[in-house]
């Protein structure tokens, strides 16, 4: 296959996401505008600007109309996907990491990383229909992981939130009282932050993937450790193939690292597994810097990586992909 | 030339790698007023035809356009007359992606022109779109990207193929080396890879983990530990011995040399002045690129100095070279 790569950004990627129809690809970065872009050619559809930070993490609603992204500039804004234009934007008092919109996008996820005296928090925002009714009050604040929260996304029909972040300890919250119900066993869960977490196509189970250099397949409703597919280099994206049994995990060597050695040393591979052996099926190079943010077009036919250098890889697979055995 | 074809639904063509254009002036000349003959042979055989019909005025054979010549050479107006030409012709896509586009035009001064352009179209994705999808595909842009234009290569097809690279070929597996000794065949028992330590499956060179393989046994490896810049990689060079038991007879210093040049190019550069010993190009020990100078050494003094007549201000990869004789040390 031959990647189409997207140069728009001018710092590292920080996150990935193809809309519901999967003809838009929309992606953040450490430079303060989110983009869009065609997801089969590669072209920019455009930019949102307003942004005075780092942008984390952000999530299209289903009807592809609004987006939500979640920056380091301490808000939190939802925009016009058309337009570019910003509709509305959440102040916080410390910077926001993950963002993730409910089933049926009335309800938002936000996190917060801990700052000053503020500890990290997450924070569900009801999301009006018409921008002009938006108001910035919680539904729900939740207060207790240490740390920063890298990433919550809701649960099976919004009943709960999961959570995981630098504690390396994945949390599940109901998400009517606020209250934790399971939390993953310090034995068998990751020893080192969660950097990643990705849910499957049907919202079953969910991958999260550590700096402990492992990836970890857990149940969504009870918790429960499925697999572990361990790796060489600290992950810090995973996606899974919405069509295939496959798991691509994502990372590499410390940025820091990265100009003292060769550059075949660094793993900037997404390696692919299979996602029920657990065996490594191959890997898809091309970065020169580690990898981090993953994903899958929502048809499995497609796939992106953002890496710290600056580039977004759209890999169309070929069709021997699909014919894959081990 | 960069183009995006785009043929929508349900198949989408994306991208087209690369594109020749070729554009090959036929001139149409002029034997009298009302007659045109084309130098070409290839070209279309109506107009030869009606080049050699001594009256083509008053016969207008059914295959030919209705006009006459004689009108049109006395207009002198070659923009309007373009339905005179030949149609556009389209051959290909072929199966090899190769697309022929044929146009007829006429340029400034009235004369025909065919131009032919070669695409090749290469098929990148296949897609359903979405009707609304397909809605949002006629979307303007917004924000940085209203700027973008075809020049601004935000977008690029890489150049290499990518492949999903197997950690091992299919269908073998890490225990079939056991199997391999087991059998008894001689080859595959000699068949040893150093790097991964299996016998019978691959050769050293061929090993998949080749790559790995000095920073794996490397003890350097460690990181975070100190390593001296003598140590490190990159650092020994092949001359390093050799420095002792060079001889200083003859040595020609050779200085403004482009940073890409090697040793092969520099003993290139000499051995047609005579036999050279030694060729040596200065590099940088911390970055490993040239230091811009080099050493040469012959075997005869007459050689030498042959070569400091002949090279002392030669253009070599755009830099003046300096060739004199090396101050002994």
């Amino acid at each position: 296959m031959r990647p189409i790569l997207m140069k728009g950004h001018e710092r590292p990627l920080t996150f990935l996401k193809y809309n519901r129809d999967g003809d838009l690809l929309f992606s953040c970065a450490k430079d303060h505008n989110p983009t869009v872009w065609f997801a089969d050619n590669g072209e920019r559809l455009g930019t949102y600007r307003g942004h005075n930070g780092a942008v984390w993490c952000c999530d299209v609603s289903r009807d592809s109309m609004m987006l939500i992204t979640g920056s380091a500039d301490q808000t939190a804004k939802i925009w016009n996907v058309q337009t570019g234009e910003q509709l509305y934007s959440f102040n916080f008092g410390s910077p926001a990491r993950a963002v993730d919109l409910s089933v049926g996008d009335k309800l938002a996820v936000i996190t917060t990383d801990p700052f000053m005296d503020l500890p990290s928090a997450i924070h569900v925002k009801s999301i009006a229909t018409d921008p002009e009714d938006q108001t910035g009050d919680s539904v729900l604040v939740l207060k207790g992981p240490q740390g920063r929260i890298n990433r919550a996304v809701w649960g099976p029909l919004n009943k709960t939130i999961i959570s995981a972040g630098e504690d390396a300890v994945v949390r599940i919250w109901d998400s009517e009282t606020g209250k934790m119900l399971i939390e993953s066993e310090k034995e068998i869960g990751h020893k080192k932050t969660i950097t990643s977490l990705s849910k499957s196509a049907d919202g079953s189970h969910f991958l999260t993937g550590s700096l402990d250099k492992s990836a970890k397949l857990w149940d969504i409703r009870t918790l429960t450790l499925i697999k572990t597919y361990v790796t060489e280099r600290p992950v810090n994206a995973v996606a899974m193939s919405p069509l295939l049994d496959h798991v691509v995990l994502g990372g590499g060597q410390d940025a820091s690292a990265v100009t003292t050695t060769d550059h075949r040393a660094g793993k900037f591979e997404a390696k692919f597994y299979d996602k029920i052996l657990q065996e490594e099926i191959g890997g898809v190079k091309g970065h020169f810097g580690p990898i981090n943010a993953l994903a899958f077009n929502p048809d499995g036919k497609s796939f992106s990586s953002g890496g710290e250098d600056g580039y977004v890889r759209l890999h169309h697979f070929d069709p021997d992909y699909f014919n894959i055995k081990i | 030339m960069h183009k995006s074809e785009i043929k929508t639904p349900p198949t989408l063509y994306v991208g087209s790698c690369v594109k020749y254009n070729s554009s090959k002036p036929y001139r149409l000349y002029r034997v009298n007023n009302n007659k045109r003959i084309l130098k070409s042979q290839s070209e279309t055989m109506a107009i030869d035809k009606l080049s050699n019909d001594p009256n083509p005025n008053q016969n207008p054979k059914p295959k030919q356009k209705k006009f006459q010549w004689c009108e049109l050479v006395d207009e002198h107006d070659g923009k309007d007359l373009d339905f005179l030409l030949p149609p556009r012709q389209v051959i290909g896509p072929d199966e090899r992606g190769v697309k022929k586009v044929v146009k007829y035009e006429f340029d400034d001064e009235g004369n025909e022109v065919k131009k032919t352009t070669t695409t090749r179209v290469q098929k990148l994705a296949k897609t359903q779109l979405s009707k609304r999808a397909m809605e949002r595909r006629a979307w303007p842009k917004f924000g940085d990207a209203v700027h973008d234009d075809f020049g601004a290569r935000l977008t690029v097809v890489s150049t290499e193929d990518i492949f999903l690279e197997r950690p091992r070929p299919h269908g073998s597996k890490p225990e079939e080396t056991k199997v391999a000794g087991n059998l008894g065949n001689a080859g595959a028992v000699l068949m040893v890879c150093r790097i991964c330590n299996t016998r019978g499956v691959h050769w050293t060179a061929k090993c998949p983990d080749r790559h790995l393989a000095h920073h794996t046994d490397d003890p350097r490896a460690n990181e975070g530990a100190y390593v001296p810049p003598s140590m490190r990689r990159g650092a020994e060079r092949p001359g390093g011995s050799d420095m002792r038991r060079r001889s200083d007879e003859n040595s020609v210093r050779v200085t403004n040399l482009s940073e890409d040049t090697i040793e092969p190019d520099l003993l290139e550069l000499f051995q047609t002045f005579g036999h050279v010993i030694r060729a040596y190009v200065a590099i940088d020990q911390k970055t490993g690129m040239s230091r811009g100078f080099g050493f040469v050494n012959f075997a005869n003094r007459e050689d030498a100095e042959r070569a400091i007549n002949k090279l002392n201000g030669y253009d070599y990869d755009n830099l003046i070279l300096r060739v004199e004789w090396a101050t002994p040390r």
